[in-house]
């Protein structure tokens, strides 16, 4: 099988390497205005947060510093979405609540998955009784309502902004264990995987390599709407107590204490609820184009 | 069993077997019986031939070519191959001897992964067994490519981008990657189309005479098997009925069941099908079920021989099994009749 083939003369092909392929997705991506559109969303809201000292003039009422002369102003040119009950200025809360929820609804996803994947993988790879091992425990994890198991943790752990995104994190990772694992079943029957297997290659490089890409549209789809609902729940923790602790802003504190005032002064809650709106739609969005872009045969489809 | 002086043996599979337990019970699984996929085969394959495994689906083909391979561990039996008992081999020996035999699947849509290029496909076993990697692979991914007569510039292509017959060009590259000895070819070309088929025919048939490869062909299309293979083995509900050379088995089948199975094949020619039609060999039922075969031979319960059989030789086929015996030089068959 040494004989040497003479390649001069053919013509070229186009895609030669995996650099192309990375600018392919991105070609395919910038295609899709809906992608661009959500993705300068959500890049807005993180720099937003990030950079919220210095994009606001009041950055000790985003910190937390009351201004009750100026309670309950509508929207105006110098508060352009209005104080809440304490005269703080809407916009700057909604810059610095981002700090605290888009944290949390990022690194609680990110811990979910960081444990479901590896664990949903082994259990529907190896079946048996390390699934069956695996899949009670994610039992007694859903067996509880998730919020009173992430309020029961957060308050076993203390109450801290850290400790809440643990507890959160904790009650979601069985979901993606499962999504993984169901997954996993379907695969590893598949040839591609047997074919895997009769190479000698190692289970875990079949894993990494072979289950984990296939597994991954579900996951991003699950894990870009999760964003939303894990910082609707970090608001619930921080509502009852435990986690962000005011004066510090959070989009879901802000809800939770504006929703008195609705009738009347619906726009700081209002705000709040359209940050978290427009940040979960994004990633939506996001999640949605990232997996087109991400396999191979629908991306073709759209490029 | 003699080799008759010919060519050294390659694969000697004996008293293979692979049962699937069937469990009852949530928490405690009780094991209430086992499906009988592969029952007791033995056989075995000289270096450089095309041994055809034919059968009905379900028969145990494909299972008998996973056994071997080792992808299924046999519930008993051993399979020797290269002087090595596979069998008894775990991980790095067994993934070690994985070099040496391949396996090119059925369907060419489920057998790649379709998230990864050609030219990680075919370049994985060369990776997983250290052959080569970057440059030098990518550089012997496409030399194997234009082996198997694909574009070598497809290189960076993925698995959707191709006709099933060029897929299935990139199974028999990726199975050819490693210089194996040996390839299970489980039923390479039934999910192809008739043109291409006899495409990916002449391709085995010619990297057979260039590599010097062995091939079990596993096959349910009689005509196919008969093209390709130089002895033919007769796959019944779990078991070898019949194995011969291809010559033979077509001119003189013993068994009833091959009778009955070579009875089945069109001809074409509308005036011998007539004349054919008087004598053909109708099979009656069902096949059984592997979970629960018949106590004697197999294939006792829609035998036409049976009678015969109990007339002339005295044996009961319901109720005595008769043995896998070489009646004639390279020749076995599993018939009361013939013992």
């Amino acid at each position: 099988m040494t004989a040497s083939v003479d390649l001069t003369g053919l013509p070229a092909d186009i895609r030669t390497s995996r650099y192309k392929e990375v600018g392919l997705m991105l070609q395919a991506f910038r295609r899709d205005p809906l992608a661009v559109v959500s993705l300068v969303v959500i890049l807005l809201f993180v720099l937003g947060a990030v950079f919220a000292p210095w994009l606001t003039p009041y950055p000790d009422q985003g910190l937390g510093n009351p201004n009750i002369i100026e309670k309950f102003q509508p929207p105006g040119p110098t508060h352009p979405l209005g104080t809440d009950y304490l005269g703080r200025d809407v916009l700057a809360r909604i810059l610095y609540g981002g700090r605290s929820s888009l944290s949390i609804g990022f690194l609680v996803v990110i811990i979910a998955v960081a444990i479901g994947i590896p664990l949903g993988a082994v259990a529907g790879y190896y079946g048996g009784r390390i699934d069956n091992l695996i899949m009670r425990i994610t039992d007694v994890f859903l067996a509880f309502p998730p919020l009173l198991l992430a309020i029961a943790i957060a308050a076993a752990l203390g109450s801290s902004f850290i400790n809440a995104m643990i507890a959160i994190a904790f009650t979601w990772w069985p979901w993606y264990a499962r999504l993984v694992r169901a997954q996993t079943l379907s695969l590893r029957e598949l040839h591609f995987v047997e074919a895997a297997r009769s190479m000698g290659v190692s289970d875990f490089t079949i894993i990494v390599q072979h289950i984990l890409p296939n597994v991954m549209t579900p996951v991003l789809v699950q894990a870009t709407m999760d964003i939303g609902s894990a910082i609707l729940t970090g608001a619930a923790i921080s509502f009852v107590g435990l986690g962000v602790h005011p004066p510090t802003a959070d989009w879901g504190k802000m809800i939770s204490t504006g929703r008195i005032y609705f009738i009347e002064r619906p726009w700081f809650a209002g705000s709040a609820g359209a940050a978290i709106f427009l940040v979960t739609l994004s990633f939506n969005l996001l999640g949605d184009a990232i997996r087109d872009v991400a396999d191979p045969r629908t991306r073709r489809a759209v490029s | 069993m003699t080799t008759n002086g010919q060519q050294e043996i390659l694969l000697n599979v004996s008293g293979l077997k692979m049962y699937f337990p069937i469990t009852q019970g949530i928490i405690f699984q009780r094991h209430v019986g086992d499906i009988k996929a592969v029952d007791g085969l033995n056989f075995f394959i000289r270096k450089g031939e095309t041994l055809g495994l034919v059968g009905e689906s379900g028969c145990g083909k494909s299972t008998t070519g996973r056994a071997i391979l080792q992808l299924y561990r046999p519930t008993a039996g051993t399979v020797e191959f290269k002087g090595v008992e596979l069998t008894s081999l775990k991980g790095e020996s067994l993934r070690r001897m994985r070099r040496h035999m391949q396996m090119i699947f059925q369907d060419p849509y489920a057998s790649l992964n379709p998230r990864m290029t050609v030219g990680s496909i075919v370049g994985e076993p060369l990776e997983v067994h250290n052959i080569a990697t970057g440059k030098e692979k990518r550089e012997r991914v496409r030399e194997l490519l234009h082996i198997v007569g694909l574009n070598p510039y497809f290189i960076n292509r993925y698995p959707h981008e191709f006709s099933g017959g060029q897929r299935q060009r990139i199974g028999v590259a990726r199975a050819l990657a490693v210089q194996p000895d040996f390839i299970v070819c489980d039923e390479p070309i039934s999910a192809l189309d008739v043109s291409i088929q006899a495409q990916v025919i002449n391709l085995l048939e010619d990297l057979q005479e260039r590599f010097g490869l062995t091939y079990l062909f596993i096959a349910h299309d009689l005509a196919v098997v008969r093209h390709i293979s130089d002895r033919i083995a007769v796959m019944y509900l779990g078991k070898i009925v019949e194995l011969t050379d291809r010559k033979t088995l077509y001119e003189q089948p013993l068994h009833p069941y091959t009778q009955a199975l070579l009875s089945a094949v069109p001809i074409p020619d509308p005036r011998k099908e007539l004349e054919r039609e008087k004598h053909r060999v109708i099979l009656e039922g069902d096949v059984p079920s592997p979970a629960h075969p018949p106590k004697g031979c197999n294939f006792c319960t829609r035998c036409p021989a049976k009678e015969r059989a109990l007339k002339e030789t005295g044996i009961n086929c319901d109720e005595v099994e008769p043995e896998f015996k070489e009646i004639a030089p390279d020749h076995w068959v599993a018939c009361h009749l013939y013992n």
